[in-house]
């Protein structure tokens, strides 16, 4: 009895564990239980039962409530299908003045509602475009075909990839200096001799229309959640699934509702882009100390002034982590979105990948990255920007840049001219050079990755035979084995210990909504994937945050180096893990494990580098050495920060997972991906991806109150 | 309550029976009560009393200094006058003006034109630089760019900041911060300083630097102020007259040696036991009346000083001191046996 009221949270945990083993091993298998394949399809099986459900039939198994609950969601997918057909095609007919036939039409609201959408996107995209690159859709839009079949000067040339490179790197070179300058430089001269001028500048178009639009419309909706507390609590839940739910999950609706393209693409990726935003600028606004406020109002702001100039520029900090958020999903959705219609480097990098081209995936991959490096540096450098209101500038000083961006441009004119006239036939390499036209390193990749198959062909097969036949099956095969009362006692535990009975009913809640649906079979699968990279990324993470965190040069060092690779869009990592693992589990376990590490890490290191230096004096004075002070007093401060890291390591590993699915694996990302390539898939997608959601928001939930409290209890405020 | 010198002066503030009360329903609570607030009994009905019924008013070029406990009201006090909270009930003038008439816009000018506030806690804001943050107020006003950097150059001189100009925030100390906000809420050149605990962040040696920083700047400035402090000494250094609250209440509203000497009520009486009497008494009060002693000493002091700031000079006489008034006329005398019984022997300094 001592022991017990000594450690009460620790007789908790035993005896809840105690419970969990109990059920699971009480519970037996049901003979007929199929695992995975014949609970998820709605195919007739012996022993199943249907039931009626507005109008829908659903069919399940009949067997033990314990073991697994029926599926008596599986109407859900269906009627959200139907639901969204029935708004797009029937709801609301209105007449609608059609400017093409010129005369009035009779169109579902809806319809006409996504068709302005897209069609704006679209048009905004294809200028930025075909500025770039030339084309003529955008003066045939503002006149004819006829008109264009007339005046065939008019169409766009696009400008030579010489005056956009001299243009980016005096834009680089004025907002930050020179090291700026020369990784714009070697990013421009890259994307153009290795020939993906086109597609990358089809990629940034695509781009340079979602990212700004996300970022405004991100920081009006974070004004208004800040302003009424009637926005905020409405917008809230959807924020948190949002941003859990993986990417894929709302390609399909996304399809559906605004048909495949650019600009589906473009409208997908800010769906996806601006929750992150508005969260962002929210906790931004909410920092603002009321006395800042106060001290604007007393000089005489209006309330306009007052958020224009006090409140936003005092919340940047948080709103700047927004605009890279914002960059980082785009670039990311920039491969993502080709799975319905982005044109540009995502697009090339899936059908290398699916071609097994790693050598060709490798450098449409390095080119994301790289771009994806360059506009993150340049928009912080563009937010951190200072007026200097002194010294008397002449008038070359004043406008020099421009000066030497108008010199740089007529230079690239006259070279590209030379270049007409010396490139005869054929391609002016000083304009653009085409793609698969440039230098290609894909033969050396492909070459280096034959290599590395025949020369390491055995090492590897043993690594790999022995994690799945020996790590990877036995855990999968416990996780599906959990009967369902088991996990639903140990979930709803957990929640309970942590942070009582609401977060009991919460986490309970949403694991129900998982087992009703008819997924439960996949989501343990999922739930296998993602805990094997957490556990594995989180024991890298810590390990190598903290060495990293005993000095500070490491620890900048091993900051920049997580900025980096989280900038990287998260496909990327798929590249190099095929070429050493081909197409297997392993491989998606591997991606999975690289890219959690990075938020296990980096929360390592701040969580750890953030701990009063006069604690640490104090730790000192009493004689602990440097290793009794890294676990009695660094570890234990540090914890609930890092427990925050873990948070986001959950995250990053559900979405690796997921995506994983693209290599083949067997779990919820599998039936996404399925349901891309189906017309009727929507509803299934988006239930799919809120099931995903869930997973990620169970796990988020049970850590942050933890993480919560144990701050508390330190004393920390928030 | 009201100080009969400053009848003849120009009323800048006048409040008249002015309530704070947070909470829901504030306002029906009040009017049920019909203005007798007792805080114990709004608390159980979740009313929080800030201000409750403060009458007076502050005369042009006046220092009034606001005391009392933390949670007292005196910020919520300032607050109402400078209408960033919004009274429950009660008016307020400013120069003859309804304030809480007035609509957003009009709010917006008198504080553009009329008012300036500093912070305890700085409030600069942290992307701007000094020289920005002392010109913000110019430049929310429309004012143009070039001109309000000259503006604010000119104050950055007056506050002694130069050579900082492009600094910010972050790489100031507090002391310098605090001129910066000072430097600010001067800009715009009001007629009416709200000061809220301006010095309370600061460690005692720049605390008083500011305070003479201060008293210098008022001297040429001539500002109407009103000024928020719990420090005791601060008040009698700067102060005019010191009005004291007590959860929500202006207990005694007097001259620093009225206060000392006629506590209003038993709180106030508590609140100033402890203050050294030289440091609030004035020369007159003190001196001996009599003129026949002849064997003075050279030396003189104002019958206005307060007895603290001379008394180091008086004890270094070996004669009595002549006490003279603003017209050079002797009026009575004071000697160094005199100013050890005051500074040493509490009960018989009267
Ligand atoms: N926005 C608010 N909502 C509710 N109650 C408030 C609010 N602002 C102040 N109060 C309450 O009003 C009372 C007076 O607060 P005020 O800030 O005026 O005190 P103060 O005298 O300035 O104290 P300090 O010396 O700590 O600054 C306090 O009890 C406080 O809790
Ligand atoms: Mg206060």
């Amino acid at each position: 009895m001592n022991i017990i009221n000594k450690y009460p949270k620790a007789f908790q945990w035993s005896f809840l564990l105690l419970v969990f083993f109990g059920l699971c091993f009480a519970i037996d298998v049901p003979e007929n239980y199929k695992f995975i394949r014949a609970q998820a399809e709605h195919t007739k099986f012996d022993g199943q039962t249907e039931f009626n459900f507005i109008g829908i039939t659903v069919r399940y198994i009949e067997y033990n409530f314990l073991w697994r609950i029926p599926p008596l969601f599986g109407w859900l997918p269906i009627w959200v299908n139907d639901g969204m057909f029935f708004l797009l095609n029937d709801w609301l007919p209105i007449e609608f003045w059609d400017a093409d036939v010129e005369k009035y039409k009779t169109r579902p609201l809806v319809l006409q509602i996504t068709r302005v959408i897209s069609a704006s996107i679209l048009f905004l995209i294809e200028f930025i475009r075909e500025i770039l690159i030339g084309g003529l859709k955008t003066v045939v839009a503002l006149t004819s075909w006829d008109w264009i079949d007339e005046n065939p000067w008019a169409e766009l040339p696009g400008i030579p990839w010489t005056i956009v490179t001299a243009g980016t790197v005096i834009l680089s070179y004025k907002l930050s200096g020179k090291a700026l300058a020369i990784f714009s430089f070697i990013t421009m001269v890259y994307i153009s001799v290795f020939g993906q001028w086109e597609p990358s500048m089809q990629t940034l178009s695509f781009i340079l229309v979602a990212a700004p639009v996300s970022f405004i419309l991100g920081l009006s909706l974070g004004i208004l959640a800040y302003k009424s507390k009637s926005v905020e609590k409405s917008l809230y839940p959807i924020l948190l699934v949002m941003q859990t739910m993986p990417q894929y999950a709302v390609l399909v609706p996304a399809m559906v509702l605004f048909g495949i393209g650019d600009h589906s693409a473009a409208i997908i990726t800010i769906v996806v882009a601006t929750p992150p935003m508005i969260l962002l600028t929210l906790l931004g606004l909410r920092g603002v100390s009321p006395e800042v406020i106060e001290a604007g109002k007393m000089s005489g702001c209006n309330n306009f002034q007052l958020l224009f100039n006090v409140l936003i520029p005092t919340a940047r900090r948080d709103i700047l982590i927004g605009v890279n958020q914002v960059i980082m999903v785009c670039l990311s959705m920039a491969v993502i979105a080709a799975f319905i219609g982005a044109k540009g480097l995502g697009w090339n990098l899936l059908l290398a990948l699916n071609r097994l081209n790693i050598g060709l995936a490798l450098e449409a991959g390095i080119c994301i990255s790289l771009i994806a490096v360059l506009l993150d540096k340049m928009s912080l450098a563009w937010a951190n920007k200072q007026t200097d209101y002194f010294g008397n500038l002449t008038f070359f000083e004043r406008h020099k840049y421009g000066l030497f961006f108008i010199g740089a441009a007529l230079i690239g004119l006259i070279l590209t001219y030379i270049g007409s006239l010396y490139f005869k036939e054929g391609y002016n390499y000083l304009s653009e050079v085409p793609h698969n036209k440039g230098i290609s390193t894909a033969e050396f990749w492909n070459r280096g990755v034959d290599w590395i198959w025949d020369t390491f062909f055995y090492p590897l097969k043993i690594f790999n035979t022995w994690l799945i036949q020996d790590v990877l099956q036995p855990m999968r095969a416990a996780y599906l084995r959990m009967p369902v009362v088991a996990t639903f006692v140990l979930v709803m535990g957990a929640g309970y210990i942590i942070g009582g009975i609401r977060s009991a009913l919460i986490v309970g809640g949403l694991t129900l909504f998982i087992a009703l649906s008819p997924w439960w079979d996949r989501a343990l699968v999922t739930a296998y994937m993602a805990t094997f990279g957490v556990i594995i990324s989180s024991i890298i993470g810590i390990t190598v945050g903290t060495l990293c965190a005993q000095n500070k040069y490491s620890a900048k060092f091993i900051l920049a180096i997580c900025d980096i690779f989280q900038t990287f869009p998260s496909f990327v990592y798929l590249i190099p893990v095929m070429m050493l693992f081909g197409v297997t589990d392993t491989s998606v376990l591997i991606a999975v494990v690289v890219y959690a590490t990075i938020p296990a890490t980096r929360y390592t290191v701040e969580g750890l580098r953030s701990i009063p230096p006069a604690i640490h004096d104090a730790g000192s004075m009493s004689g602990v050495n440097s290793l009794q002070r890294i676990f009695t007093i660094d570890f234990p401060l540090a914890f609930p920060h890092i427990m925050l890291g873990i948070n986001q390591t959950v995250v990053f590993a559900l979405f690796m997972v997921i995506i994983g699915a693209f290599i083949g694996t067997e779990d919820l990302g599998q039936y996404i991906l399925k349901a891309l390539s189906d017309l009727k898939g929507g509803g299934k997608g988006l239930i799919l991806g809120i099931c995903v959601a869930f997973i990620g928001l169970v796990a988020d939930n049970l850590i942050r109150t933890w993480a919560e409290k144990r701050k508390k209890e330190l004393g920390y405020a928030d | 309550m009201e100080d009969k010198d400053m009848k003849n002066k120009d009323t800048v503030i006048k409040c008249d029976s002015v309530y704070k009360i947070f909470g829901p329903n504030a306002e029906k609570m009040l009017e049920q009560n019909s203005g007798h607030v007792d805080p114990k009994v709004f608390q159980k009905k979740g009313c929080i009393v800030g201000v409750n019924n403060a009458s007076f008013e502050v005369g042009k070029g006046e220092r009034l200094v606001v005391m009392g406990l933390s949670g007292s009201g005196k910020s919520t006090l300032l607050r109402c006058i400078s209408r960033l909270t919004e009274a429950t009930a009660g008016k307020i003038y400013i120069d003859g003006q309804d304030l809480l008439a007035l609509k957003g816009k009009e709010i917006i000018e008198l504080r553009r034109s009329k008012m300036g506030m500093v912070f305890q806690s700085f409030a600069l804001l942290p992307h701007k630089t000094v020289l920005e943050n002392i010109a913000f107020p110019l430049q929310i006003k429309g004012i143009k760019t070039s001109e309000s950097i000259d503006k604010a150059l000119e104050m950055v001189k007056l506050v002694g900041l130069e050579g900082r100009e492009n600094y910010f925030p972050r790489e100031l100390s507090g002391g310098q911060q605090q001129r910066v906000g000072i430097a600010r809420s001067l800009a715009v050149e009001p007629d009416i300083w709200f000061l809220d605990e301006p010095f309370s962040a600061l460690d005692p040696l720049i605390r008083k630097e500011m305070q003479d920083e201060f008293l210098r700047l008022q001297s040429s400035l001539k500002k109407t102020i009103m000024f928020v402090t719990h420090d005791f000494d601060e008040a009698l250094k700067l102060a005019d007259r010191i009005a004291i609250m007590k959860d929500g209440i202006i207990e005694q509203l007097d001259s620093p040696a009225n206060i000392v000497l006629n506590p209003a009520t038993e709180y106030v009486k508590k609140f100033t036991q402890e203050v050294p009497r030289e440091k609030v008494l004035k020369i007159e009060s003190v001196m001996d009346e009599r003129n026949d002693e002849k064997n003075l000493s050279d030396f003189t002091v104002s019958k206005d000083a307060i007895i603290e700031t001379v008394a180091e000079k008086i004890l270094g006489q070996e004669k009595s001191v002549a006490v003279i008034d603003d017209n050079n006329n002797a009026v009575g005398i004071i000697n160094s046996e005199k100013i050890i019984r005051i500074l040493f022997g509490k009960n018989k300094s009267e």
